[in-house]
């Protein structure tokens, strides 16, 4: 007798070990293997919809960012300065050699717009320009952009001076371009030109993707053009990136300094990167909605598993158990039904994630917040739905649970 | 001497106008080592009775002693404590956990007394075996006849050697070979020195045990007494 009751025969408490609350609490999920996937998915699909949806907006904005660490963000960008009282907007024909003077400048290249168009051959209206711009480019500008060539090859000193052209990528599909080797000609300004090259986007410089590049030497002598460049791209340590940004403008144009407006491409998309999608937070809404519906299935399923297993109940508390005792064993159930959906959210949101982003090349990223806030989130669900049929349980007076059979 | 069980002036009213009265004053002692059978038609409040004297229901009036022990001022938790050590029942409709083996629905029986897991399936081996259901521990409850499952239900009632054993209708869902087995097992069990009462209607059942006693309209009608104690105090 000295298990159940002291030296004073007062009898030892009921007792539920802390391991037989797990098994108590997952008997009835193991007997009803169907109802309990059943029931777990609503709460698996909320939880796989918040899970998937912030690890695939963080996987794109990874990518994004690997995209700008690639490009580089100490380009700069020179042009006319636009709008109310800026004039014309032209950068002086020097611009190129007086940037090149800045101490710290490592590469500068400029790119004149030519008042001409581009045409896939002379039969071609003139105006049908397919919004492909024809400029003359410095030699250095690919360098000075990081950009490659797709196709061929970039102009050097001397093809630039022949009636030699390089398309960018956009340009290429427009005017049915694909291969550069067989000599292809297009119709530049009443004169043939030779496609050398084809170049690969360049991100930071989408006007060029759009543009038809020939050499400088070329536009003067065919289409009587002055130099003043329409845009100047340099690079620039990124330390020294402000000061040379604060001495550009004057250095370009002493007298008009307002007229020269500077920009750092890379800005455009870290401001991508950072911006929420409107989609993203519609589907985080969404997957909360499923989240709330998934809860609600639980409740429901538990409330009906409590009235299904009065006998049990009454069975139990005549075993020995306390209320206590068998509010826990709902609760458990309703936490593990839960966590159980939660897990497999989680893991179907981070496979979501994992197979999107490799289908599009990206970084994986599965955020650790968003993994463990949904869990999180799950459990809470569980306890909250858990709670009202575990006390209704507990409720339930041994003899009524006992005579519904 | 402590009795295995005592009611003194047990009433058990339930609300209306005016009261039903289910017990109307029942006065019983059951001795340590006894086998009784409480008999009496539907309505008598021979479950009452057996509600009462397990601590699932609280009586209007009057005390309930188990193996000396005073339960009319005991909270609930430590009514469950009194249930977990010092009584087992066996119910008529068995009441087994579904798709959790025998030996486990056995070993329930010391779930709630803070036995540890290995024990408490050693120690529901042996009630098996007691019950003579040493071959089928690790069937499911729907394996098994009606008459095996009723002797589940007993080695469940046994396993953590309680001071009194109440058993509701036990044979009310067996044929007559099943309910003649399980009459038998009482016995042998009472023979070992359980103490069991039995709630019957059935008074072929009832002639079949030592001490009858006969309820009618909540209160005891006749008691045969005390004719023979089988085992020894335990």
């Amino acid at each position: 007798m000295s298990r159940r009751a002291d030296s004073a025969g007062r009898i030892a408490p009921s007792r539920l070990r802390l391991g037989d609350v797990f098994g108590v609490g997952s008997s009835g999920l193991r007997t009803r293997k169907i109802r309990t996937a059943l029931s777990a998915l609503g709460v698996t699909i909320g939880i796989a919809a918040m899970v998937g949806v912030l690890g695939l907006s963080e996987s794109s904005r990874a990518d994004l960012r690997n995209q700008i660490e690639a490009l580089g963000t100490n380009l700069l960008t020179v042009s006319p300065g636009q709008g109310f009282g800026a004039g014309d907007g032209v950068l002086p024909a020097d611009a190129v050699a007086k940037i090149s003077r800045i101490g710290p400048v490592e590469q500068v290249a400029d790119v004149v717009e030519l008042d001409v168009s581009v045409l896939r051959n002379d039969l071609v209206n003139q105006n049908q320009t397919g919004g492909i711009t024809v400029a003359a480019a410095d030699t250095d500008l690919l360098a000075t952009l990081n950009g490659s060539v797709a196709e061929g090859v970039w102009l050097n000193e001397a093809s630039a001076e022949f009636t030699n052209v390089v398309l960018g990528s956009v340009s290429a599909t427009r005017l049915g371009i694909i291969e550069v080797d067989r000599g292809v000609q297009v119709f530049i300004g009443g004169e043939w030109f030779t496609v050398v090259g084809v170049l690969e986007p360049f991100p930071l410089a989408a006007d060029l993707d759009r543009s038809a590049l020939v050499g400088k030497g070329v536009a003067t002598s065919l289409f009587d053009t002055d130099l003043n460049p329409s845009i100047v791209y340099l690079r620039t340590p990124s330390e020294s990136l402000d000061d040379v940004r604060g001495v550009l403008s004057a250095t370009v144009d002493p007298a008009e300094p307002e007229e020269v407006s500077i920009s750092r491409p890379s800005d455009i998309l870290e401001a991508e990167a950072a911006a929420d999608s409107a989609f993203t937070n519609l589907f985080l809404g969404l997957g909360a909605v499923a989240l709330l519906v998934g809860g609600i299935g639980i409740a429901n399923v538990m409330v009906i598993a409590v009235m299904e297993r009065r006998n049990e109940i009454g069975l139990r508390r005549a075993l020995g158990a306390t209320r206590a005792h068998i509010r826990r064993q709902f609760l458990t159930e309703a936490l593990l039904l839960s966590t159980l959906g939660g897990l497999a959210g989680v893991s179907l949101g981070a496979g979501v994630t994992a197979g999107y982003a490799r289908f599009q090349d990206w970084e994986v990223v599965v955020p650790p917040e968003a993994v463990i806030g949904g869990f999180a989130a799950a459990v809470i669900i569980g306890a909250v739905a858990g709670l009202y049929p575990a006390m209704r349980a507990a409720r339930l007076a041994p003899t009524e649970a006992l005579r519904s059979a | 001497m402590k009795a295995a069980l005592e009611l003194q002036g047990i009433v058990k009213e339930y609300p209306g106008h005016p009261p039903v009265a289910a017990l109307a004053g029942v006065d019983l002692r059951v001795e340590h080592g006894e086998l009784a059978a409480i008999v009496g038609p539907s309505g008598s409040g021979k479950s009452t009775m057996l509600h009462v004297m397990g601590t699932l229901d609280r009586p209007t009036r009057g005390s309930v002693f188990i193996d000396g022990r005073d339960l009319s001022k005991m909270s609930d938790r430590r009514l469950s404590a009194v249930r977990s050590h010092l009584i087992g029942f066996v119910f008529q409709q068995f009441f087994l956990i579904d798709g959790m083996s025998t030996l486990d629905n056995v070993a329930n029986g010391l779930l709630y007394s803070g036995t540890p897991q290995r024990t408490r399936r050693q120690m529901a081996a042996q009630a098996l075996i007691r019950v003579g259901l040493g071959q089928r521990m690790f069937h499911l409850p729907n394996q098994l006849s009606g008459g095996e499952r009723q002797r589940v239900a007993i080695a469940r009632a046994v396993v953590h050697r309680p001071a009194i054993v109440l058993a509701d209708e036990p044979t009310g869902n067996l044929d007559t070979k099943s309910s003649t087995s399980i009459l038998d097992l009482l016995r042998d069990l009472n023979a070992q020195g359980a103490t069991i009462v039995v709630i019957t209607h059935d008074l072929e059942v009832a002639d079949t045990l030592p001490r009858q006693i006969f309820v009618r309209d909540g209160r005891i009608e006749r008691d045969t007494g005390r004719l023979e104690i089988a085992g020894a105090d335990r």
